[in-house]
């Protein structure tokens, strides 16, 4: 058994836990910045939360945080060469949900060919093509988290344009 | 950038909700799911719900307590706007929870005027009428089907009306709907040039095994969970019959069981399956194209030599003597006893490796895990699936026979954890009247349309633009013989309904046809309809039918029908009235007395005048209280209110599929034959590439609804056909470069998708896609009892176009996971 399946394991337990890792530890959430920026009115609002630094990231290592909460694992990632709704000075960083929208396994990333991987039942998305499942059992792609970089180069989560796996309001309510 | 819905938040089920049992409508797992419906202006709160969960936390994985966007949709319910959630069922035995990429898009592949989705579907029945479609009344429509067929039939002759019906359970099929179309064309008529919707002619898929007298259907899913081995020949079960893979092949892995696939390419599922068991348990039989039924008799030969047999089994279970069924024009091969059929296919290892392509290891191997007792002396349990693979392959009648030998031979029948069966595509659902007169081998409809024969063609949902062999030449003349009438109609806007009816007879004698088209959407060949009338799908109406491991279940009616479109059974009692008018106006009593019958109203007065004729015990109330695990057919009673069921066929050893007195079964002695169909080894001889085809994950078959569905048609714009990068490079390709692909008999395009694990040479092109008929690439050879070889062709592949816009945007990685 390859490691990577282990990761299931252990990263489960963070929601049953709600344990974040460091780097969503260190994540600061704040009140949505701008009201210009918001999104259509039908959508939520979002909390605008500090992810990291530009400067913090290395090409193709995914870093872990949560969002719109701490319950909410994702990643954080600098692919290396610029995509359709990639941040940052380069066009090159994204984050997606890890979260399988089938069945909610926590996946592993690839990366060889820039891909996370379910374990629960062998599902794949795309992170160069804004999380497009390449194969599998979702009936959605990858819920994406929109970015903003101030010109400080830090980076803030301000929204997701998909339900995000275990909650029926992207923004848990109540 | 992917396509996205942004949805962020969903509407609670509340407590409260109305739930209906619902069955999948897609292929024939048949999953359970649940469909909730709720009044639009009201919703459960995150403490007070359907579930009893606290909503505002993370719900962990696999929990009952989420959905996704597209499990949910707005539709009518009596008239009224009710939210609706459908999803996965977490304790139907079939699926425990689980959903596929098709089955758990079903709410949103529901028509509804709130959300716009299906816009497609149809509403209200049309005539053509100045040079188009014009909407009108179920009366008007069916009056003029009803003179113009009348003036084709008659009483003993009813050769000039073609019908193409489906025959298959789930979506719109079904017990009711299967009754319906057959108690019109075989009860009422005995009509004989009749299709069925995957095939060009009225006859079995699976003709040699129920020869043998063994039932396609003959396990239960949960053998798969206590075999020792699980052969899969010419299947794709992880895409095709998803949750039978994952929720009972994948236990099975997982209790120890071994897996051998018998597959020309590397499946996901061989992936899957190394990913699940190892890969030292999986043993993947990558034979030539064409070449199963030289490795069935090369393992049955080995197995029998070893004495790897169930004795007692052949002894007292299968016939003993010498030739049972001679071979003749009904029967491709002859049938007899097990020593009759070891001399008849015969077969060295030598001989099969060579002729496979495999190594005699490869084959001793596969032997050795199928058949070699167990140190105790025990069989080796061994559960076997096939589909299409074999069925739409080369010599389908004597490949299934050699098959079943393999499972008879070793007692693998009738047993626990053992079973030789289909796999499946649609679900079942046939009642119907006799098709004995239709004969055996049945006509050839589609060739016989091309050469011009029948007047009248009724279709109900078949597509064959999209889905049957030599498709190009099919369109090129059924458009030609459609537009003849079309032009005469459009001749005589103006013309009373008399003079219609005169003007499109006297094309129709003229070499027209006059095409009639029921479905639910506008389909391809509906392109070419004079009059088409709107069907509707399970849930818009109640409905029945069985899985694959033979699961009887009601679909429960949740939502109202898409405008006035009406369950199939009803349009063709409709139909049927409308007949026996005309037909008594006519002056024709005793044959408009022949239509006698048709009174029901609803679906249900249906299922009780044709299945529950044959099954007394079965009835809706029955069926609503046995909810989604239903019954195990065939039903044997009803005891301390619930139905009993038969979780296995033949556990008795007595085998009566073929209706012969004595039980015996019988084994089939075909021989290997090479490439049996006409034209086969020509286009091979002739052309680069074989093109392999078949079904994929993503999109149901037919696409039907799935050629309007957002996040289907954003990944797959255009069907695909993977080639090695190697002959992509060779072709001056790149991933997503739209290729034409063409041969002898006709040209299709596809996109191309670099697929580092085929073989060089070797493509697969994904089947029926409406903008890349597979089909037309696909030569009219069958076997002798008219049954198509889709899967042995071959074709030149070039270039025609970049990638179109919609598919240059898409991923071209590899389906393998990576962990």
């Amino acid at each position: 058994m390859k490691c990577n399946r282990l990761v299931d394991v252990g990263r489960r337990q963070f929601l049953r836990g709600g344990v974040l890792g460091a780097a969503g530890a260190a994540a600061a959430t704040v009140l949505p910045a701008r009201q210009a920026q918001a999104q259509s009115l039908a959508m939520l609002d979002y909390p605008s939360t500090k992810l990291g630094n530009v400067a913090d990231l290395k090409v193709n290592e995914p870093m872990d945080i949560g969002y719109p909460d701490a319950d909410s694992p994702g990643i954080l990632l600098k692919l290396g060469s610029a995509v359709e709704g990639g941040a940052g000075p380069d066009g090159d960083i994204v984050a997606y949900s890890v979260l399988c929208p089938h069945k909610g396994f926590y996946m592993s990333y690839h990366a060889a060919d820039k891909t996370l991987n379910c374990p629960g039942h062998f599902s794949r998305f795309d992170c160069e093509k804004g999380g497009q499942q390449v194969w599998g059992h979702a009936t959605q792609n990858l819920p994406q988290f929109a970015l903003r970089v101030d010109e400080k180069g830090d980076i803030y989560a301000e929204g997701a344009d998909e339900l995000i796996y275990g909650r029926l309001s992207n923004v848990l309510q109540g | 950038m992917a396509y996205k819905r942004n949805i962020d938040r969903l509407p609670i089920i509340p407590a409260g909700a109305t739930e209906h049992n619902v069955t999948c409508h897609y292929c024939i797992v048949g999953c359970g799911y649940k469909a909730y419906t709720w009044p639009l202006k009201t919703q459960g709160k995150v403490d007070s719900n359907w579930i009893g969960e606290d909503l505002s936390k993370q719900q962990a994985a696999e929990t009952e307590a989420w959905y996704a966007p597209s499990m949910y949709n707005v539709v009518k319910q009596n008239g009224q706007d009710v939210h609706l959630v459908i999803k996965p069922d977490v304790a139907c035995e079939v699926n425990s929870g689980l959903g596929s990429v098709r089955g758990a898009r079903m709410a949103e592949n529901r028509r509804s005027d709130i959300t716009g989705t299906q816009a497609q579907r149809l509403t209200e029945p049309m005539v053509w009428r100045y040079g188009t479609w014009q909407p009108t009344s179920w009366d008007d429509a069916l009056d003029l089907v009803a003179r113009v067929t009348a003036r084709v039939i008659d009483k003993g002759n009813e050769n000039d009306l073609y019908v193409s019906m489906f025959d298959h359970g789930g979506s719109a099929g079904g017990y009711e709907n299967t009754w319906g179309t057959g108690k019109l064309y075989f009860g009422a008529m005995k009509v004989k040039h009749c299709r069925i919707h995957n095939r060009p002619a009225y006859n079995s898929e699976v003709h040699s095994t129920r020869d043998m007298g063994v039932d396609e259907l003959n396990y239960s899913y949960s053998d798969y969970q206590v075999a020792d081995t699980i052969m899969l020949v010419g299947t794709n079960p992880m895409e095709c019959q998803t949750n039978l893979f994952l929720n009972h092949m994948v236990k099975g892995m997982q209790n120890g069981a071994k897996v051998i696939v018998v597959d020309p390419r590397r499946t996901v599922t061989v992936d899957s399956c190394e990913q699940v068991a190892g890969a030292e348990n999986v043993l993947h039989l990558a034979i030539a194209s064409g070449s199963d039924l030289a490795l069935f008799n090369t393992l049955f030969t080995y197995i029998a030599d070893q004495g790897w047999v169930d004795a007692d089994f052949i002894a007292n279970s299968t016939f003993q003597g010498d030739v049972a069924v001679p071979e003749d024009a009904a029967h491709p091969a002859a049938l007899g006893s097990f020593e009759a059929a070891r001399v008849a296919c015969k077969m060295s290892l030598a001989d099969g490796a060579a002729t496979t392509g495999l190594t005699e290891a490869q084959i001793i191997q596969a032997a050795e895990w199928i058949a070699k007792p167990k140190e105790d002396g025990s069989r080796t349990k061994t559960v076997t699936g096939y589909e299409k693979g074999i069925i739409w392959g080369n010599d389908n009648y004597r490949v299934i026979g050699a098959l079943v030998n393999i499972g008879l031979a070793t007692g693998n029948i009738g047993r626990e954890g053992g079973g030789v069966c289909r796999l499946g595509g649609h679900q079942e659902g046939y009642f119907r009247p006799s098709d004995a007169h239709v004969g055996r081998p049945a006509p050839y409809i589609d060739q016989l349309i091309i050469a011009g024969g029948g007047k009248v063609h009724h279709i109900w949902a078949n597509d064959h633009y999209k889905t049957t062999l030599n498709a190009a030449e099919f369109k090129r003349v059924y458009n030609r013989r459609t537009n003849m009438v079309k032009e005469a109609m459009d001749a005589r806007a103006g013309a009373t309904r008399e003079e219609l009816v005169d003007a499109i007879v006297g094309e129709i004698n003229a070499g027209g046809i006059f095409s009639v088209n029921v479905d639910i959407i506008h389909s391809q060949i509906g392109q070419a309809a004079h009059v088409i009338l709107p069907a509707v799908e399970s849930g818009e109406m109640n409905l029945t039918s069985m899985n694959g491991e033979r699961r009887l279940r009601l679909v429960e009616k949740y939502m109202d029908a898409p405008g006035s479109a009406q369950p199939d059974c009803i349009i063709a009692a409709r139909l049927a009235n409308h007949l026996e008018r005309v037909l008594r106006e006519e002056g024709r009593a005793e044959y408009a007395d022949q239509f006698k019958g048709f009174d029901w109203k609803t679906e249900e007065d249906a299922f009780m005048d044709g299945y529950n004729s044959g099954n007394p015990e079965v009835t809706y109330d029955r069926l609503r209280a046995a909810g989604n695990n239903g019954v195990q057919e065939p039903v044997k009673g009803y005891e301390n209110g619930a139905l009993v069921g038969t979780k296995r066929l033949y556990e008795d050893g007595v085998f009566t599929r073929h209706g012969r007195d004595d039980g015996k079964a019988l084994f089939c002695m075909g021989s290997w034959r090479g490439l049996q169909a006409p034209g086969k080894s020509q286009q091979q001889a002739n052309h680069r590439f074989l093109i392999n085809n078949g079904r994929a994950n993503l999109n149901w078959q037919n696409w039907f609804l799935d050629q309007k569905n957002d996040f289907v048609m954003d990944r797959l714009p255009v069907p695909f056909i993977q080639i090695h990068p190697d002959d992509m490079a060779e072709l001056g390709l790149k991933p997503g470069d739209m290729v034409e692909v063409f041969n002898d008999v006709g040209a299709t395009q596809a996109l191309a998708y670099p697929e580092p694990t085929a073989r060089k040479n070797e493509t697969f092109m994904v089947f029926g896609a409406p903008n890349g008929a597979q089909g037309n690439v696909i030569n009219a050879g069958t076997n002798e009892l008219i049954l198509p070889n889709y899967k042995q062709t071959w074709a030149n592949i070039r270039k025609i176009s970049d990638a179109t816009p919609a598919a240059a945007r898409v991923s071209y990685k590899s389906w393998e996971v990576e962990l």
